[in-house]
Parts: structure tokens; C-alpha cells; sequence
């Protein structure tokens, strides 16, 4: 046999005194981390498939078990770093394209990090969210530019279709195929209860959902897995998918191994046959041609659904939301680099967009100065991970954030970053039932619900204390944000002034 | 030093307005008089007046109240107005030299009139023409600013106590049927007169007491449509707003309330009737335009003011009558200033507008 090359990347040390040989671990971990040595009537471990998702050290009764990172090191080389050997080593052995999944996690500017909101002080009363009123509702959707009167000169209160979240966060898009039946039926319940959406992603609704259109965000992508028209009106919008953080300008490929039962009939394609979504929309090669794809989804909706088209934020954002408003879509969704994916090539992945940060401030900065930004709604997207997170998005000028590592993680993912193998230890990224069923959807809405609860306190405590008691005066108000550690370019970008001035 | 407009300076403040319904005269020196027990709402930074009615033999033109820093500015300026406008009459306004203002610029007065060929050539109605001017002027000729251009009527300001501005432009000279004040309490000192209070574009004026923490989001808002906040004043972006909502999308005086104090979602979901929906559908069409964080203001325009507080009423603000006077300030102190006798003291809730206009051919 040849000579592997690379050493396992995590070591899993078991406590001899702790372990009572229960044997759970064995039966949790999908990947065949331990092994049940019954002469020795002990377990033993194969690190060289463990991929640290934690889920023998979360189940394990006598905490007996850690996972450590392998202190096993390569020569330190400051421009070899030993993730890029190590690649070389894998390349070299496979002869493919690197996969990975979820977001890139690189140490790449994470700009959120480098702003700081403001509060007030003695000029203007801050307001306590426990005693007054504090409103987070929003609309998502075309507003008319210009008031008209109906003959008795009353107004003419007739609007475009709008979504209405009564927390400006939504679940952003993930299949079903690359999430689990639980993984998504605890989206939609946790949608419904908190009055706001998820999002089907490409691989169709199932039938058992439908139940929850009022809080569904239905997807076409460019493979229209799925899609059809009791679907498109089911959902309570409609999105476009033109592009993904993750991977900007690539398609997607679910595995035949995924395709399986509900999953192959929910898509409406064979079992066992790969999903392949094509790179672009093959119906759709310039601005003119979405144009008619926005159009021919309202007309199959009767103009009754909002339209949202997502794309990655690539290079040229503010050109491209540009020509999109003007497109007819009612809602802009920006999904920024670091944004996560169920599989990705890692190159792509690592090297492809910008970070959403500089994305949503040059389109909403472009939009204004077009005079357009109230023809739509932007919401970003990628990485959205915390109700800070969230406050300076919508202080850049988004109106809403789209979340979804972030919700899986509260659904227990540990961002392994194997979602790929569809052996996700925690139900999620998993079609395998004997592991899916380790989620229970109820508990998985209960979960959800508290996470942006949660955060709807923080973001109300934060606008509070600007003296802020709406969130649409929230939106926009860049004067909110100051940077730190920045260059001027950076803050000319963000639209923002420097921590001190 | 950055002046204003460089840099955003938040302020505390007073305000006071009069208004007759029957449209009676009523000279400037009442209003400056309620400034005196607000005295120290005010520190010396800034005050103003806005009379509306007081140029009846201009009333067909637009009054232009511009403070030049130096000659040159004026002669630019003027050279540009002339293209666009023919100018009636020019003069300089008067003032009486007091110790307590100081570092006066040139203070002039244009009344003018659009010139037909050119709105015909430009497609624009006059207002609109006028307001571009102004927009101009203020944000792209160097030491020119425009502070007042409304037809029959004029703001007066300057760094100063506003009893101090009041005598210096000696307002008991002027006639109106109504008035409003300002005294300025900003944090900083940026010493310049174009920041001072009210605020006027076209007919509407405001002075305004409090900091919006909305700001930023109604700049950024309302500059779509070719407003330019050169001054970064909250009392500038809401007069704007007034403008935008009232001129251009054609609001009543209650629909631009419902927008910029707008009704709790709690409140208007609690509602099936019609008013409800309409404030309902502005909220989601103009939700940019909602102003949070404390404020009391004052509109002026051609006929009425309208008195306003925010929605949690976080600045004090009364209003009281006698007979067909009504006044409006940041305290009752200044309206007894104005008048002991006046009546019917009462403390508007937050959000909710009083309109007070005179009667139809009265002014
Ligand atoms: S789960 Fe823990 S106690 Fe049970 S066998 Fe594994 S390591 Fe030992
Ligand atoms: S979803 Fe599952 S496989 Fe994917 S990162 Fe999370 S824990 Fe790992």
C-alpha cells in the first residue's frame, strides 16, 4: 500500500479511568471514528476519519472523550503553510478538484468586526426597550415613487407585494437534499412562529411543507429542480438564484448517493441520477433575459409574489444591483464571500467575491445615487453570524440579513465543514434516516425560535440605546457606525467616518 | 476649525411661534420677547426668526435672504441669479450694529422672479426652479448661502442670543400674521450663521427643538431626490422632508405627521379604519422618513404653522390661545412672555400634529 502522506489532522484521546465501554460513541459517529475492540473489551480510535464535529464528545455520558488538534506538525514555513502542503499531498494522491463546505475560513478582513456603533449620551435620551416601545417590523418590496389620490382624494393605498418580517433576519436558502427532511421542517416551524421565512433552496418543496407557504420563500435555480406552478404559488416569494457566495459564477452538484426517495420526487428526477445545476441559467445570458424570467414568474403568480433575485457579490455588485432593480425584481439578495455552502470547490470557495460588507455599501450607496433605492429591498447575506452583525448591516443600508450557518449551527451543526459527505453526525447535511432522525424538528424549532429571539432582544437593546425605536431609522443611518483599524479607501467604501472623528 | 456643515453638531434649544387666524399683523417684536425667559435654552450660538406675511408689496416674488462671506461671492452669485431670474429689487437687509453680534457678513435681500423663457426651457414649475437654485447655491458657490426664499415672508438668524438677533435685524419693524423663534444650544462652536435656526426652503420654515438619531438615515433618504444637506442639521433634513412630502408627493399637513411621528405598528394594527390603512401605507412607503430620537418642531408655511413632537414626546412643548392668536413654545413661561392673558394651555401628545392656518383670504 502506499505511503499516506498526511497525518490525521485531529487526535481523539479518550480517558481510560472515564470510559465505562459503553459503547456510544460507536453508534453516534458515522464516520467510523471508534472502534469496539472486543478481546481487549475497550475502544480504540481511527483519527484518520475523524472530522471534529464533536458529536461522541456531546454524547459520551462520562465526558471520557476529547478531540484535540494533532500537534503532529509539518516544518513551519511561512509561505508553505501546511494546509497548502497538505492539499498538494491530496491533489496528488486523488487527482480532483478540492472540495469543501460551508464558509470560507480563511482570516480574510471580517469587516464587521472592524465597526463600532454608537449610543447616546447627554444630547439625546437613549430609550429603554422594558418601557417603551420598540419596532423591529419591516417591508420587504417595491415602494411606489409617487403617491396618487383616488378621485374622493383619499390615497390610493394600492401596493406592489410586499413580505412582512416582523424581525428583519430570514432563513437563507438551503435544499432539501442538502439539509435534512428535519432540518427543514424546523425552519419552516421556527419561520411560522416567528413571523419571518426560510427558504426552500433549489431542490423543490416537499409535499409535507406546503403547509407553511405563508413563511416559504420558493427558489429557482438554474437546474429548476422542482419547479413547477403549484410550487412557485405556494411560497409566499419567489427568488432567483443567480449566484452564491460560496461559489459565485459555479453551479451545483448534488451527488446521485443524496438522491434518494422523497428527496429524488421532491426534485423531480430519477433516483440515484447526480442533481447537476448548470453554472448560469441558461435561459438567462444578460440583464434583458432576467427581465424576462422576473416577468414570466409574476406572470405564473399573477403578480401577487414578490420577486427576489440573489446574487453573489462579485467584483462589479454595484452595476449589477443596478441593472437587477431595474429588472423588475421586487427584492435584491447579496450573498458575500465568506457566505456558507453545502459543497463548494475549495478554490472557488477561498478565492472567488468580495466580502459582503463592501458589497451591500457600494449597491446601497449606487442605488441612492440612481435614485432607485426604494424601487427595491436588499437583503445580504454570507456571513451573517451574530445580532451585532445584523444592527451594522442594516445601519450600511441593507433592509433585511439573510442567516443560514448561523441557524444550523443552532440546530447543532459544529462546522465540521464535511457537509459534503453526507455524513453529518448531527441530522443536518444528511439523507442517511438512522442519522437524521437525531434531530427532532420540534426541538429544532424550539431552538431556532430562541436564537432570534435572542437576537431581537440584542438589536432592540442596541437601538435603544442609539435612541432608536424603530428599526427603519436604523436603516441607512451610517452616522451610527464609526470603523477602526482601517484605511481610508475602506471607510470611503463603507461610507463610513473613523473612530474618533 | 471645520464649519457647519463640515461636521455634524448636535444642539439642545428653544422654539416659540405665533400665528393670527384672521390673518392680523402683528409686528416681531412680540415673538422676540418669549426668547427672553427661554434664556438659557439658548447659549449664544444661534438664534432666528421666521415672519410669514411681512413683504405684502413683494408677495408675487421670491424673498432671497443670502449671507455673503466677501464681495466676490455676492458678484458670482448675482451674476448666476441673473441668468435664471429677473431680480426687482436688491438692497441690503437692515440691521442696527449691537456689541452682542459680531463678525456680521454681507446680509442682502433679492426679490425675484423666475424668468418664464427659462422655465419653459428647463420644464420646471417655479418652485421646483427656486428650490434647485437654492440647492445650488448653498452646495457649490463658496461663501454664498441662501437662507430664506419663500414669497412673502423671511427667516432672520445669526450667532447670537436670539432677544440679541431679534434687535439686531429690528423685527418690531416687520409685520406678519405669523412668526416663529429659535435659540440655539449647540455643543460646539462653529460660529457660523448659515447653521443658525430656522431652517427655510421656498415657503416652509422650521425650527425645531431636539436631536434626531435618524439623521443619517433621512439624509441618505431624502438626497436621492436632489436635496443636499449642507449643513448636517437635523432642522435642514426635516425641511426638506416637509418640502419633499408636502410640494412634491402632494401630502396634507396629517400625512406628513403620520410619516415623520409615525403611529406605532401596535397601534395601527389595533385599527380596521380607513385612516388607519392610509397612515399604514405611508409608514411602509416612507419608512426612511420617520424621524426617531426627541424632537419639537415647528413648521411654518404660507397660511398656518404646524406644531409637532415625536412620538414619546421627549421634548416639552405647549400651545395656548386668546382670541384668534395662538402660540406655541418650548415652555409656557414664553407664551406668558408673549401674552399673560392667553388661554387654554394644553400639551400635545406625542405624534400629534396642531395645525393652526388662517382663514381662507385672510392672508
Ligand atoms: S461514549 Fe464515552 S464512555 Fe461510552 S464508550 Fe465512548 S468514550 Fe467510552
Ligand atoms: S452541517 Fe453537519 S456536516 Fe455540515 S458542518 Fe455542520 S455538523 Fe458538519
Amino acid at each position: 500500500m502506499a505511503i499516506n502522506y498526511i497525518y490525521p489532522e485531529f487526535d481523539v484521546i479518550r480517558d481510560p479511568n472515564r470510559c465505562i465501554t459503553c459503547r456510544i460513541c460507536e453508534r453516534e459517529c458515522s464516520n467510523g471514528v471508534h472502534i469496539y475492540d472486543a478481546d481487549r473489551k475497550t475502544l480504540r480510535a481511527d483519527e484518520t476519519k475523524c472530522v471534529d464535529c464533536q458529536r461522541c464528545v456531546a454524547t459520551c455520558p462520562t465526558r471520557a472523550l476529547k478531540i484535540v488538534k494533532n500537534t503532529c506538525a509539518l516544518r513551519e514555513n511561512e509561505n508553505w503553510h501546511e494546509n497548502s502542503i497538505k492539499e498538494i499531498f491530496k491533489q496528488a494522491s486523488s487527482g480532483g478538484v478540492l472540495l469543501s463546505s460551508m464558509g470560507a475560513p480563511n482570516p480574510l478582513a471580517v469587516y464587521w468586526e472592524r465597526i463600532l456603533l454608537n449610543a447616546s449620551q447627554v444630547t439625546n435620551p437613549s430609550i429603554d426597550p422594558l418601557r417603551e416601545p420598540m419596532e423591529t417590523r419591516v417591508f420587504l418590496g417595491r415602494k411606489p415613487s409617487k403617491i396618487t389620490r383616488r378621485p374622493d382624494g383619499t390615497l390610493d393605498t394600492t401596493l406592489a407585494p410586499q413580505l412582512e418580517l416582523e424581525t428583519p433576519i430570514m432563513f437563507s436558502a438551503m435544499s432539501y437534499g442538502s439539509i435534512s427532511y428535519n432540518a427543514h421542517a424546523s425552519l419552516a416551524r421556527a419561520a411560522q412562529e416567528l413571523g419571518i421565512f426560510y427558504n426552500t433552496g433549489e431542490g423543490g418543496l416537499h409535499e409535507d411543507f406546503y403547509q407553511y407557504g405563508a413563511h416559504t420563500i420558493v427558489q429557482v435555480a438554474s437546474g429548476r429542480f422542482g419547479v413547477h406552478e403549484d410550487y412557485l404559488n405556494a411560497g409566499a416569494a419567489i427568488e432567483i438564484k443567480m449566484g452564491q457566495g460560496a461559489k459565485p459564477g459555479i453551479g451545483g452538484h448534488l451527488p446521485g448517493a443524496k438522491i434518494v426517495g422523497d428527496v429524488s420526487k421532491t426534485r423531480m428526477i430519477p433516483e440515484g441520477s447526480d442533481a447537476i445545476s448548470p453554472a448560469p441559467h441558461h435561459d438567462v445570458y444578460s440583464i434583458e433575459d432576467l427581465r424576462q424570467l422576473v416577468f414570466s414568474l409574476k406572470e405564473a403568480t399573477r403578480y401577487q409574489k414578490p420577486v427576489i433575485v440573489k446574487v453573489a457579490a462579485v467584483h462589479n455588485i454595484a452595476a449589477i444591483a443596478s441593472g437587477i432593480a431595474r429588472s423588475g425584481a421586487d427584492i435584491i439578495a447579496i450573498d458575500g464571500y465568506r457566505g456558507g455552502t453545502g459543497a463548494a470547490p475549495t478554490r472557488i470557495r477561498d478565492n472567488v467575491g468580495i466580502p459582503i460588507e463592501l458589497a451591500l455599501a457600494s449597491v446601497d450607496k449606487r442605488l441612492r445615487d440612481e435614485g432607485i433605492r426604494n424601487d427595491v429591498s436588499l437583503v445580504v447575506g454570507g456571513s451573517v453570524r451574530n445580532a451585532a452583525d445584523v444592527v451594522k448591516a442594516i445601519a450600511l443600508g441593507a433592509d433585511a440579513c439573510y442567516i443560514a450557518t448561523a441557524a444550523l449551527i443552532a440546530l447543532g451543526c459544529h462546522l465540521c465543514r464535511t457537509c459534503q459527505t453526507g455524513r453529518c453526525n448531527w441530522g443536518i447535511a444528511t439523507q442517511r434516516a438512522e442519522l437524521v432522525k437525531r434531530l427532532d424538528p420540534d426541538e429544532g424549532r424550539r431552538r431556532l425560535v430562541n436564537l432570534l429571539t435572542a437576537w431581537r432582544y440584542e438589536i432592540m437593546e442596541i437601538m435603544g440605546g442609539m435612541g432608536i425605536n424603530s428599526i427603519e431609522t436604523l436603516r441607512g443611518n451610517r452616522s451610527m457606525l464609526r470603523g477602526v483599524n482601517m484605511t481610508s479607501k475602506e471607510l470611503e467604501i463603507l461610507g463610513i467616518a473613523h473612530a474618533g472623528e | 476649525m471645520q464649519r457647519e456643515g463640515q461636521v455634524r453638531i448636535p444642539s439642545g434649544c428653544a422654539i416659540s411661534a405665533m400665528i393670527s387666524t384672521t390673518g392680523a399683523r402683528m409686528t416681531g417684536e412680540t415673538i422676540v420677547k418669549s426668547m427672553i425667559p427661554m434664556h438659557d435654552r439658548s447659549n449664544g450660538l444661534g438664534g432666528g426668526f421666521a415672519g410669514y406675511g411681512i413683504y405684502p408689496e413683494y408677495r408675487e416674488f421670491y424673498a432671497l435672504h443670502v449671507f455673503f462671506d466677501d464681495p466676490s461671492a455676492q458678484y458670482e452669485c448675482e451674476k448666476y441669479l441673473k441668468e435664471g431670474y429677473e431680480i426687482v429689487k436688491s438692497e441690503s437687509i437692515p440691521i442696527r450694529k449691537i456689541p452682542e453680534i459680531t463678525d456680521v457678513p454681507i446680509i442682502w435681500r433679492y426679490f425675484v422672479a423666475p424668468l418664464a423663457s427659462v422655465l419653459s426651457r428647463l420644464q420646471l414649475d417655479e418652485h421646483e426652479f427656486v428650490a434647485r437654485t437654492v440647492t445650488k447655491i448653498n452646495s457649490q458657490f463658496r461663501g454664498a448661502y441662501v437662507f430664506s426664499s419663500g414669497k412673502n415672508m423671511g427667516a432672520f438668524k445669526a450667532v447670537g442670543f436670539p432677544e440679541d438677533v431679534g434687535r439686531f435685524y429690528r423685527l418690531e419693524e416687520y409685520a406678519g400674521y405669523s412668526w416663529t423663534a429659535h435659540g440655539r444650544y449647540p455643543t460646539n462652536t462653529p460660529g457660523w450663521w448659515g447653521g443658525a435656526h430656522p431652517f427655510a426652503l421656498l415657503d416652509y420654515s422650521v425650527v425645531h427643538n431636539g436631536e434626531i438619531s435618524s439623521y443619517d438615515a433621512n439624509r441618505r433618504f431624502i438626497e436621492m431626490f436632489g436635496y443636499r444637506c449642507t449643513l448636517q442639521t437635523d432642522t435642514e433634513v426635516i425641511a426638506y422632508i416637509a418640502d419633499y412630502l408636502l410640494r412634491r408627493q402632494g401630502l396634507t399637513l396629517e400625512e406628513l405627521a403620520s410619516v415623520i411621528a409615525a403611529p406605532f405598528w401596535s397601534e395601527l394594527d389595533a385599527s380596521e379604519s380607513v385612516e388607519s390603512s392610509s397612515r399604514a401605507y405611508l409608514r411602509k412607503v416612507f419608512p426612511s422618513l420617520l424621524l426617531t430620537g426627541p424632537f419639537s418642531i415647528v413648521l411654518g408655511f404660507t397660511g398656518g404653522v404646524m406644531a409637532l413632537n415625536d412620538r414619546l414626546k421627549l421634548r416639552s412643548m405647549v400651545t395656548a390661545s386668546n382670541r384668534d392668536v395662538h402660540y406655541i413654545a418650548s415652555e409656557e413661561a414664553a407664551i406668558r412672555a408673549m401674552d399673560p392673558d392667553a388661554r387654554n394651555v394644553y400639551s400635545p401628545a406625542g405624534g400629534e400634529p396642531v395645525i393652526i392656518k388662517v382663514e381662507e383670504g385672510a392672508y
